[in-house]
């Protein structure tokens, strides 16, 4: 193409993305098409793509493309393969992309839609896609060592321990809140309980069909199942029609969660083909067809955003979770802007099947560009709503009252306009019994997408759309679910085999069981105290989650910012660093806050002796006095969690300066772990295939 | 076209792993001096192997 014209079009593209984002931040009016947010995110990411992904994939990392990669060297035909860039990019999505973009962007409009939008925007360019980008590369240098081993390796054992603990925990963490998110969208719901209980027999079906009846015909099962999940879908309703069969599935919270735990465990002690593995293909095949179907719809229905730009609750005393803007949203939004949880799926995973090191800038920066895109429609499926329906369905029972008229009244003294009659219509619509307090996200999400949906390809079937939308969220959640504790399994029996070799043995059924339950456990604990907890749970977990996430993050910047100055580069370690010391403010911010902020909706301590006092004085009424020990012990656990926390991300970031220190001092380091150079033959003969 | 839709159904077999056997296969025979007295697995046997292989380890994230 000709010089100018690549000037001039590169120049048209920077002028509309700088129109659109004007366009968000200064609105005031009543509403904003959604248009304006699809147009702002095409144009950063395109121009972040194409010039600062480019230059440090160039100038920085210096890829080279002559370089054989660990999958052209270690070939075995089954982990290391040499594969097409596409299918490459086609895992790294799938694996990276979970519930986690779809949640975080739907609790963070309690903000307002704008400044949710901006750090997705801006956190995925200059922070998640680079993480993802420098952590694919240095991985891929290194034989696709993991995170945790590079660690190790470059910084020390304090940093490889550092980041298998704090993996582990966020493993916890995750599984809970997300066990919350699942409880919170069946809870006296038959129609989505029953459609979601359907997805475990419809999974090992698939199972079956692939191990068994035609081994490895895995696109003729996973077909196969999908068909059936969308039968399920109908067939919820259906049962939801028949009284004699919708009581087996009205259940209270506390019940479901027992039941999740129950499946938790059976999950992670059954072998992967039965149910890990066929329920991972329905969900991926499921979560990319709805991706894409919401992208459709949004850009052939132009859907307005009612939510206003910023709402009264950058203040603090937002209902859905209490904190201030700063530096609440950077914590509550993780995935789509940053995640650490991404770093350990470019170290280890995608680096066995790249086949040329000039692959990485499109799947490590592309892939995360992406996901912020599916955060951008989360956070534009959340704010068509009217927003006091999004409050009405998202304030916990705790914060505007049990009753529906006291929910609408306290919601409408905050300005915002909606009825009970407006909310029992809706609520008959979705085919629900009360929309009121459904907390963590997922069926206000599902409300969103159902009236995009509904609008876009045909109104009469909303309560169809709304139940799809769930069963969708639930069904990857489920496969997070299981997939987080196998992996929290492996992890315990690596570090318990330490003390007792026997029970390393993944293998070893009493192990199995033993380590299973541990880390069932662990989860299931703040799952209970998660659906006991009249203020939603949503408001202890969710923060302690995206600390936790922000806190891996930080350490794979500080694995990366670590490398690049080992490797004489220390002139470009800020673009890893400067994503570090935003993280490690916001990250040490929020655990300062969470541990000592007076305000009882955000300060453990502070909620644990408020608890205590109306508890010593008797001003609790009796249910809520017997749950009162319960929650005061677990908000000061969680006080100790969160300080576990930042002591872990500091002793990183302390032994980071102390390897940079050495480094200038012109002191012994640690060997850098690269790979001598070994030229590729793929690039000459050119079969990537 | 007819071309373009087979390339792009090679894509979704290969993407979902539909012809994990059949690459393997053919790994098989290009490096069939490396395993010189080897019989390749039975479709089922590497099925197994493949799959219990791919769920050690971190596959999915939040």
């Amino acid at each position: 193409m000709h010089k100018n014209l690549k000037i001039i079009i590169w120049v048209a593209v920077a002028l509309l993305g700088a129109t659109a984002i004007s366009a968000i931040a200064l609105n005031r009016g009543e509403s904003i098409s959604a248009m304006w947010f699809i147009a702002a995110a095409a144009c950063v990411y395109a121009i972040a793509y194409r010039f600062y992904a480019a230059w440090i994939a160039a100038s920085v990392l210096v890829i080279d493309e002559t370089r054989a990669t660990p999958a052209e060297r270690l070939d075995n035909g089954r982990d290391f393969i040499p594969t097409n860039k596409w299918v490459v990019f086609g895992h790294h999505f799938a694996a990276i992309a979970g519930p986690g973009p779809l949640v975080g962007p739907t609790l963070a409009a309690q903000f307002g839609y704008l400044p949710g939008t901006l750090w997705i925007l801006i956190g995925a360019v200059l922070g998640g896609a680079v993480q993802d980008m420098v952590t694919l590369f240095f991985s891929t240098r290194r034989n696709a060592r993991s995170l945790g081993q590079m660690a190790r390796d470059e910084i020390g054992p304090i940093g490889g321990a550092a980041a298998l603990i704090g993996t582990f925990l966020i493993m916890i963490i995750l599984i809970a809140v997300l066990g919350l998110v699942v409880v919170n969208a069946m809870k006296h719901s038959p129609w989505a309980t029953s459609t979601v209980a359907a997805t475990i027999p419809i999974a090992m079906l698939v199972g079956f069909y692939m191990r068994n009846f035609r081994p490895g015909r895995v696109l003729e099962a996973s077909s196969l199942g999908v068909v059936l999940l969308l039968l399920a879908v109908v067939g919820g309703g259906w049962i939801d029609h028949q009284p004699s069969l919708r009581g087996l599935f009205d259940h209270e919270g506390l019940t479901l969660a027992w039941v999740i735990i129950g499946y938790g465990f059976a999950a992670a002690v059954m072998p992967v083909w039965l149910l890990l593995a066929p329920r991972d293909y329905l969900s991926t095949f499921v979560k990319l067809g709805t991706v894409t179907l919401l992208a459709i719809a949004i850009i052939v229905l132009q859907p307005h955003v009612h939510m206003p730009a910023l709402t009264q609750f950058t203040d603090g005393s937002g209902p859905i979770f209490g904190g201030k803007l700063f530096p609440f949203v950077f914590i509550t939004i993780a995935c789509g802007a940053i995640s650490g949880f991404h770093a350990l799926i470019a170290s280890g995973t995608t680096p066995k099947l790249l086949g040329s090191e000039r692959d990485i800038r499109m799947i490590g920066y592309g892939a995360m560009l992406l996901e912020s895109f599916v955060a951008i429609m989360a956070m534009i499926a959340a704010t068509v709503l009217e927003p006091g329906v999004f409050f009405a369905i998202n304030s916990p029972a705790g914060v505007v009252g049990k009753e529906a008229v006291d929910a609408i009244a306290k919601i409408n003294s905050w300005g915002f306009a909606v009825s009970v009659e407006q909310m029992s219509q809706l609520a008959k619509d979705m085919g629900e019994s009360s929309l009121f307090a459904r907390t963590g996200g997922a069926p206000s999400l599902a409300v969103g997408m159902a009236s995009i949906f509904g609008s876009a390809f045909g109104k009469g079937m909303l309560a169809l759309w709304y139940h799809f939308a769930i069963m969708f969220e639930a069904i990857f959640i489920l496969t997070t679910l299981d997939a987080g504790t196998r992996v929290g399994r492996f992890m315990l029996q690596d570090m318990l085999g330490n003390i007792w070799p026997k029970i390393g043995q993944t293998s070893w059924m009493p192990s199995v069981i033993f380590t299973s339950a541990l880390v069932v456990a662990g989860w299931g604990y703040f799952l209970y105290i998660g659906v006991i907890d009249p203020n939603g749970g949503v408001n202890i977990l969710w923060p302690l989650f995206g600390i936790a996430n922000q806190m891996l993050a930080a350490i794979a910047l500080c694995v990366a910012t670590g490398i690049l100055v080992k490797s004489g580069k220390l002139k470009y370690a800020w673009i890893t660093g400067l994503p570090l010391v935003w993280l490690v403010i916001v990250t040490s911010t929020a655990a300062w806050q969470k541990i000592f902020s007076e305000d009882i909706r955000v300060g453990f301590l502070a909620a644990a002796n408020d608890l205590a006092a109306k508890l010593a004085t008797g001003v609790l009424p009796p249910e809520k006095a017997l749950v009162a020990p319960q929650l005061i012990f677990n908000q000061q656990l969680d006080a100790y969690l969160t300080i576990f926390f930042v002591v872990v991300l500091w002793v990183v970031i302390i032994d980071t300066f102390r390897l940079i220190g050495s480094y200038l001092a012109g002191k012994p380091l640690l060997p850098i772990t690269e790979v001598a150079h070994e030229p590729s033959r793929l690039v000459e003969n050119w079969v990537r295939d | 076209m007819f071309k373009k839709i087979k390339l792009f159904w090679q894509t979704i077999r290969r993407l979902s792993g539909d012809d994990a056997y059949e690459q393997y296969l053919l790994h098989f025979a290009h490096h069939q001096t490396e395993h010189a007295h080897a019989e390749p697995l039975s479709q089922e046997e590497f099925f197994k192997q493949w799959q219990d292989k791919k769920w050690k380890g971190v596959k999915r994230c939040c």
